[in-house]
């Protein structure tokens, strides 16, 4: 089997697999699987920057959050059905992500982590600020008859299975297309040796603003689709929280591997809900994770699964 | 209030919130300065200041004063320990490498966060000042009979507020003589200067590591000593001094302790005084695309020099 | 209008703070000649070729390359115009495979399909004689042979202008002569700048010779020419 057909075989049963699970799963893990797919997109974004081209980015919740609320205000404010609000709210996420990318990649380590932790801050304190539009910490919910996509009723959890599952395929596609590109190959030398890849004539500035800018857009798409799908706009969703958890979920699960994203945000979403059901400090398990992850597996659950078992894996 | 007097009233709020945060932020960058690691905990251990803080006054009856005392001298002493088993067991063991020690303290914040809610939990609780007199200001006024010393109602504030002040200049003067004269503050500075050749000249890179994030640390715990019998002890309240100890360290240049407390009197200042004429919010927007726009374009602080 | 010289230098500084590292140097490469540069340590070599590539900027001076002032055009701009750089400490990636480390070079080069890619990589590697499996990590090579990687990822972009900066330091001595062989079978074709400890190297592949002493210009001339001045080997051959 050619090295393309069988990335393409394993990804293409991955999504079937989830597909048959839609049959078979209880309604408690059906929906946490739904959730999963979605948030699942927003850390393969993640990845294309964390992962990939080696920028580590603090304050990926802006992104999210453009997407989310560009929906989420167009579609409340404007009126504008599904379809034109998700576009709306992946232009948003676009333009923030090229001006902070413009802006950010003038630095590098620690300085690029602490500007973009600064660019997400701003972001959620004038959600905060708006909060006459935006609500606020309270946030605003989208009515069941705003969530109306070509004939389908997303809030229906069948429906919404599958909508998530569109988007985690097209989100696979995209990351296996970019990776394997020149573009991609590109980033890894980025990643590897920035000098070497300038010196090969390589204009390192506008491959990583490329990066920033389709992990940004596609970090958008997710947070429209979250908030379509699950019908609640919200600040949380701005928050520093979720710029770590992205970066948490992709540790986890393993940076620079195409599916590592998915299993580290299906796990940890498991971990999360179940020690919640036990007490309130439930994030207590992700600073664990985290410090566990920094001192003992620097290369999550599919990396090690590359390293020891399949080698070529994407 | 005319205008003068409420102005006049913002610089005093300012001034308190910029002695704290002087101390926090210099914790910060110490730390930063000679470890070359950005602590995203530091907040934390500035919560877990006056969480502990909180629990030594309880257990000490009689007199408030007795029990604040000894959590001014216990409190600190106890997160430095803690933020120095931290260093040793964590960071030390990740070789100090950047990405991987604010992946951890990340960690770190939220396992003490989390471990607060849990023992702690909820709930916002005070801690009662040694002592705390009401100290009215007068203000001038032009009136009938020329200029006349009047006391504007509400323009008034407390003879702790003012301790805060003088207690923070004392701690940053006594800490500035200690690194500037001597023996461990030369032996800090020689490895903030060169790591290797301090390594080389057999000093002991591995403590200093571990006791100048003890420090760090430290310092942050007795900023929040400080300033709970005002605010309250509350397991989320780490947020914001992080927020804010970062743009001073950073607005300050990275390192530079004369800078860090210049930029936290800037910053103090400024957001208390936003803060009472605008809104809060907009105050840190504005602060945080400071921050920002300061790393982009003018990496080495608006009070450092350019690297040559 | 072709110009005979490939790449000119006019005036060329540079200095860090006090220290002038490179004095106004003329320097001038005509199409197709492999000239060497000499000196002895902090003579300014590594600065010079730095400022003609982009890496360091010049202070004062003007830089023409293939007919277009490049004084102010940022490294990649120029390498994109036909100039390939190869570092003085060795820079390959070393987390990558060695065919991924030279298809990065020949990529960049033009829209060619993966086969061709291969069949340049494959080129580009037999002819700096690496024999190793392509698909083994760069970093697992004996510095030797990453030297030689870097070399064919220079080679690989087919350029005008090739800068090799220390090129044989660590290569065995059956390494260098294929290495001078090397060189022999582009000279004409290809215009190569090259700096170089080992005088043998330097006087069986230069066709011309500059000898660069305090960032100035000491001499220049043909190989024999520089062997017998008195100046130079008081700079420089006298004390090897």
């Amino acid at each position: 089997m050619s090295a393309r057909s069988r990335t393409l075989a394993l990804h293409g049963a991955v999504v079937a697999a989830i597909l048959a699970l839609h049959f078979i799963l209880p309604d408690y893990h059906h929906g946490i699987l739904a959730r999963t797919m979605v948030l699942a997109v927003y850390a393969m974004a993640y990845n294309v920057m964390f992962g990939y081209t080696g920028l580590l980015s603090l304050g990926h919740a802006l992104f999210f959050a453009a997407g989310m609320y560009g929906m989420g205000l167009s579609s409340i404010h404007l009126g504008f059905s599904p379809g034109p609000a998700i576009v709306c709210g992946v232009a948003a996420a676009f333009a923030v992500s090229l001006i902070v990318g413009i802006l950010a990649l003038r630095t590098s380590g620690v300085a690029l982590m602490i500007v973009t932790l600064m660019f997400a801050q701003a972001g959620w304190y004038l959600v905060l600020y708006f909060g006459e539009y935006t609500r606020g910490d309270e946030g605003f919910v989208i009515p069941r008859a705003a969530r109306m996509l070509a004939g389908f009723d997303l809030a229906d959890a069948s429906n919404r299975y599958i909508a998530a599952l569109v988007l985690f395929a097209f989100g696979l596609v995209v990351t296996l297309k970019a990776v394997e590109s020149r573009f991609g190959r590109v980033l890894v030398a980025i990643r590897e040796n920035e000098e070497r890849a300038r010196m090969l004539g390589y204009d390192v500035f506008r491959y990583k603003l490329g990066a920033v800018v389709l992990s940004g857009t596609l970090s958008g798409l997710a947070g429209a689709c979250y908030g379509i799908l699950f019908g609640y706009v919200g600040a949380t969703f701005a928050s520093v929280q979720y710029s770590i958890l992205p970066l948490l979920w992709v540790l986890l699960g393993g940076a620079s591997t195409v599916l590592g994203p998915f299993v580290g945000t299906y796990f940890m979403t498991y971990l999360i809900d179940i020690s919640s059901a036990y007490t309130t400090a439930y994030m207590l398990v992700a600073g664990v994770v985290l410090v566990v992850l920094t001192l003992f597996a620097r290369q999550g659950i599919m990396g090690e699964v590359r390293r020891r078992l399949i080698p070529w894996l994407p | 209030m005319d205008f003068g007097p409420y102005l006049v009233l913002a610089v005093l709020e300012g001034s308190v919130q910029a002695a704290v945060l002087a101390l926090t932020a210099v914790g910060l960058s110490l730390v930063f300065g000679v470890m070359r690691v950005v602590n995203v905990a530091h907040g934390e251990f500035f919560m877990l200041g006056a969480v502990a803080a909180w629990a030594i006054a309880q257990s000490f009856a009689g007199h408030p004063a007795v029990g604040f005392i000894a959590a001014l001298v216990f409190a600190p002493l106890l997160v430095g320990l803690i933020a120095t088993g931290a260093d040793m067991v964590i960071l030390k063991r990740l070789g100090y490498d950047p990405e991987n020690t604010i992946v951890a303290t990340i960690g770190m914040l939220y396992i003490i966060q989390q471990l607060t809610l849990m023992t702690y939990g909820p709930d916002a609780r005070p801690v009662p000042p040694p002592f705390n007199t009401r100290l009215s200001i007068p203000w001038f006024e032009w009136g009938d009979g020329g200029l006349a010393l009047v006391w504007p109602w509400g323009l008034s504030t407390t003879s702790y507020k003012l301790a805060v002040i003088a207690a923070a200049a004392v701690i940053l003067v006594a800490l500035w003589l200690a690194i500037s004269r001597t023996r461990a503050g030369l032996i800090m500075r020689a490895t903030q200067q060169d790591r290797e050749m301090a390594q080389a000249f057999g000093m002991p890179v591995a403590w200093v590591n571990a006791l100048v994030f003890g420090l760090g640390a430290g310092l942050a715990a007795l900023a929040a000593v400080l300033i709970v019998p005002i605010q309250q002890a509350h397991y989320l309240m780490g947020e914001e001094p992080l927020l804010l100890s970062f743009i001073v360290v950073i607005i300050g240049g990275l390192g530079s302790l004369a800078g860090t407390v210049a930029a936290a009197i800037l910053i103090g200042m400024s957001d208390g005084i936003i803060s009472v004429f605008f809104s809060p919010t907009l105050a840190k927007i504005l602060s945080t695309l400071l921050v920002a726009m300061v790393l982009v374009f003018r990496p080495q602080g608006l009070f450092g020099h350019p690297p040559r | 209008m072709a110009a005979v010289n490939l790449l000119a230098t006019k005036g060329l500084t540079r200095t860090f703070g006090g220290l002038v590292a490179v004095d106004r140097v003329d320097f001038a490469v005509p199409r197709g000649q492999v000239r060497a540069l000499i000196g002895p340590n902090g003579a300014g070599k590594t600065t010079l070729v730095g400022m003609l590539c982009g890496r360091i900027a010049a202070t004062s001076g003007a830089i023409t390359f293939d007919g277009r002032d490049i004084t102010e055009l940022p490294a990649h701009r120029r390498i994109a115009m036909g100039m390939a750089y190869t570092f003085q400490v060795t820079s390959i990636f070393a987390r990558l495979s060695l065919r991924e480390n030279v298809a990065l070079a020949v990529r960049r080069c033009g829209r060619l399909d993966e086969r061709q890619v291969e069949r340049k990589v494959a080129e580009a590697l037999s002819r700096v004689r690496l024999t190793e499996p392509a698909d083994q990590m760069a970093g697992d090579l004996s510095y030797g042979h990453q030297r030689l990687l870097e070399i064919a990822m220079g080679i690989a972009q087919e350029p005008q202008l090739l800068i090799l900066d220390e090129p044989t330091q660590g290569l065995a001595d059956s390494e260098i002569e294929g290495f001078n062989a090397l060189i022999r079978s582009m000279a004409g074709a290809t215009t190569i700048v090259l700096i170089e400890h080992n005088m043998d190297v330097v006087m069986e592949t230069a066709d011309y010779i500059t000898v660069l002493n305090f960032g100035e210009i000491l001499a220049e001339g043909k190989p024999q020419a520089i062997r017998a001045d008195a100046a130079v080997q008081a700079a420089y051959l006298g004390s090897a």
